[in-house]
């Protein structure tokens, strides 16, 4: 039996590495997606335009601006006179907040009356303009508690100090990168068990296979090992690339990363064998694929938290294996996630590994009978 | 009486022909309905339920370190929130685990010195809060959570007992998404996605379906002239395009609840110039590779994920890398998304529609000639 599986596994990985099409998917998408995703996929909010009107004429309000413009956050803070201005640069996008400071900032300060500026946000980009708003609060909160203490008045407004754990400057590659890694894993794994089976069926050379003396576990060993093993490849030259490119520290046990991946690799090849049984085509395949990918991908937690979903939906998460190991990649590296927690989360993808991998093998046998 | 073969009449007339020929095709082949249809509705319920920034209930801990009128008054501005589902502990060690482990997002302690800090004037009293860093954009919201209910709670108690000065603040409005439901940007973004696979993938896949089976040599041969076959193309898929970007708008209003308040003309013109590139690049790629497999790998890589990524629908531009940038400056989803969330949730701003729209025309006729030359150069 082991000559014959070996026999087939070095068959698979031959024709998976002499096909050009094959071979362009095992190289382009990989470096695209490192590209593309590790830089553009941010929800930083950095290099914010703002613009300030300041109808103060008093030292507070001067003061108040120089800060905002001093903050990095900023890139640039446009000083306009009159609302219409301000409400047109919100408008046309030329900025995502406006700070209106009124005529009598500075008096109300030093009197000890209320006194406060009126933030405008544009809230179609409602997720960015929230984070600017905790900025812009920030700075007045800091000045106004100055402010209190320099004229002796008790500050009721506690002042909140944030610690971050796991990644103290909240660096967005820390959050991304990781998760690349099992992006990648994915996308490398469905594509290449998609496509193989397919190919053969589009080329005729399925039907000999299936009249070789082989079992139809073996022809799912054969079309699984390759996969798993290029897999490999690729989850290790992301690790590579987000220790020594994006820096991200390793702060658990890359071994467990690993043990992990290999079950991953093989619920995620499972399912790629299923969509390619199902399809007679390569250009069928390739769509079965995308059909699979875009909506796995979106409801996995990889961009977006799966708590923030609505409740009837996140049980549907419940079946997807990438939901499991986006938080062992993202674990391991960052909160030194501990074994039994990384077992936790790879036992669903046994479940999962054994349900495709079985259902792909009926489909195979069914297709022979 | 013979008519010229070029006369305007001719034209149009072969025109026409084309275009009814194409729209067979579409309604007899499944998978066009498929991707036209059945594809857009999937995505955008995807990306309105799956995708989504709102972080309300969010999971927190309050350690309570000594139970006072006071610690307790503002443990009770945390619980009231409607942003947080609080656990309450005496002992911050109680809860370091669960933040561990993704249970909670983040620890607030609120230390036993609160209470006698409050009213001392050297020291202000400080709330330390322990955020999970490894979701930034949820750890960045968590912080302005925290920071407001905090202030909120010392504004009222300040009211309360006379203080006046020291409920100084920002009073902050946001505009055109007061609910600041991310859902309302998110949904109209995607109508751009939508509109790029229609325009693009599927342009791409059919027309290379004609190069592969030759049929496209069989409409050559005929006395049709690049232009005619590239208008024949353009204009049903053209339709194609604003019928699921009607259907998708539609769903965005009806199931979403997203406001529309601006006008549909707006919203139809702006779709309009958008679907000249989507389609310009769809034909571009189908008539450089005349194969099937590539344009849908070159059509998903070029256009929906250029799309997704690299067009301000869910990730920020400004604060991606310089080069980068300048690159998405080049998607023609980044000129479309800010007009069609500014029609949605803004209201007809013409200044900024007049500039996208200038833009994507501009895309739009450099493809479409580059499609043009390169379809003429097969035929030679």
């Amino acid at each position: 039996m082991w000559t014959r599986l070996i026999a087939l596994i070095v068959k698979e990985a031959l024709v998976i590495l002499r096909d050009p099409r094959s071979r362009i998917i095992l190289i382009v998408p990989p470096i695209v997606q490192l590209v593309l995703f590790a830089f553009a996929a941010t929800l930083d909010v950095k290099n914010v335009d703002l613009v300030v009107q300041n109808r103060d004429e008093g030292a507070s309000g001067i003061e108040l601006v120089r800060r905002i413009e001093g903050s990095p956050t900023f890139r640039s803070v446009l000083a306009v006179h009159d609302p219409a201005s301000l409400r047109r640069a919100i408008n046309e996008e030329r900025a995502i907040a406006s700070v209106d400071i009124g005529p009598s900032f500075s008096r109300d300060l030093v009197a000890g009356r209320p006194a406060s500026i009126q933030i405008v946000l544009d809230g179609r980009r409602s997720n960015a303009a929230q984070i600017v708003n905790g900025y812009l609060g920030a700075i007045l909160g800091d000045y106004i508690a100055e402010q209190n203490e320099r004229f002796h008045r008790p500050s009721a407004t506690p002042r909140v100090v944030a610690r971050n754990w796991f990644n103290p400057n909240l660096t967005f590659t820390w959050f991304t990168v990781p998760g690349l890694i099992a992006i990648i894993a994915q996308l490398v794994g469905i594509l290449v068990t998609a496509l193989s089976v397919a190919r053969e069926r589009e080329l005729g050379t399925f039907d000999q296979l299936m009249v070789a003396p082989f079992r139809s576990y073996e022809i799912v060993l054969g079309k699984l090992l390759p996969p798993v093993l290029i897999g490999f490849v690729h989850i290790t030259l992301y690790v590579v690339a987000t220790l020594l490119i994006f820096h991200v520290p390793l702060r658990g046990s890359l071994f467990l990363l690993y043990g992990s991946a290999l079950v991953f690799l093989a619920a995620i090849a499972g399912v790629g064998l299923f969509i390619s049984a199902l399809c007679s085509t390569q250009q069928q395949a390739i769509l079965g694929a995308f059909v699979f990918i875009a909506p796995a991908t979106l409801l996995s937690g990889f961009a977006t938290p799966i708590e923030n979903m609505p409740t009837w939906l996140q049980p549907l998460t419940l079946i997807n294996p990438l939901r499991y190991f986006l938080v062992v990649t993202r674990g391991v590296f960052l909160k030194a996630m501990p074994p039994a927690e990384v077992g936790r989360q790879t036992l669903p993808l046994v479940c999962i590994a054994v349900v495709t991998l079985a259902s792909a093998g009926w489909l195979f046998r069914r297709r022979m009978e | 009486m013979t008519e010229h073969p070029y006369s305007a009449l001719a034209r149009a007339r072969r025109v026409r022909a084309l275009v009814r020929k194409e729209a067979w095709q579409i309604f007899r082949d499944p998978s066009s309905i498929l991707i036209a249809f059945v594809l857009p509705l999937v995505l955008i319920f995807l990306f309105g339920y799956g995708v989504s920034l709102d972080t309300t209930h969010t999971r927190i801990g309050v350690v309570l370190e000594r139970a006072t009128p006071t610690t307790r008054s503002l443990l009770g501005a945390f619980q009231a929130s409607r942003y947080f589902d609080v656990r309450v502990a005496t002992d911050r060690r109680e809860l370091e685990e669960p933040l561990t482990l993704g249970a909670l997002r983040g620890i607030v302690v609120i230390p036993a010195t609160f209470d006698s800090d409050l009213w001392r004037r050297t020291t202000p009293p400080a709330l330390e809060v322990l955020v999970d860093g490894s979701d930034p954009n949820t750890a960045a919201l968590v912080q302005g959570y925290v920071q407001g209910v905090v202030a909120n709670w010392a504004i009222a108690r300040a009211v309360e007992s006379g203080m006046v000065g020291a409920s100084s603040g920002s009073d902050q409005r946001f505009w055109f998404n007061a609910e600041l439901s991310s859902r309302f940007f998110l949904v109209p973004g995607s109508i751009a996605i939508v509109m790029a696979m229609v325009g693009t993938l599927l342009t791409s896949l059919v027309v290379a379906r004609e190069w592969e089976r030759g049929t496209m040599e069989a409409i050559m041969a005929t006395p049709v002239t690049t232009v005619e076959l590239l208008l024949g193309k353009i204009i049903p898929y053209f339709l194609l395009g604003l019928a699921s970007m009607s259907l998708c708008a539609l769903v965005a209003v009806l199931v979403f609840e997203v406001p529309f308040r601006g006008s549909v003309g707006a919203l139809f013109a702006l779709s309009s110039a958008f679907l000249l590139p989507a389609l310009g690049q769809g034909l571009l790629i189908s008539a450089a590779t005349k194969n099937q497999f590539l344009a849908s790998q070159l059509a998903l890589i070029s256009s929906f994920l250029p799309t997704f990524l690299l067009s301000g629908f869910l990730f920020e531009i400004p604060s991606m890398p310089r080069v980068i940038q300048w690159i998405t400056n080049l998607v023609a989803g980044r000129w479309l998304i800010p007009s069609l969330q500014t029609v949605f949730l803004a209201g007809d701003v013409w200044s900024l529609f007049l500039r996208d729209i200038g833009v994507m025309v501009l895309f739009g006729a450099v493809f479409i000639a580059l499609a043009a030359r390169m379809t003429k150069k097969r035929v030679a």
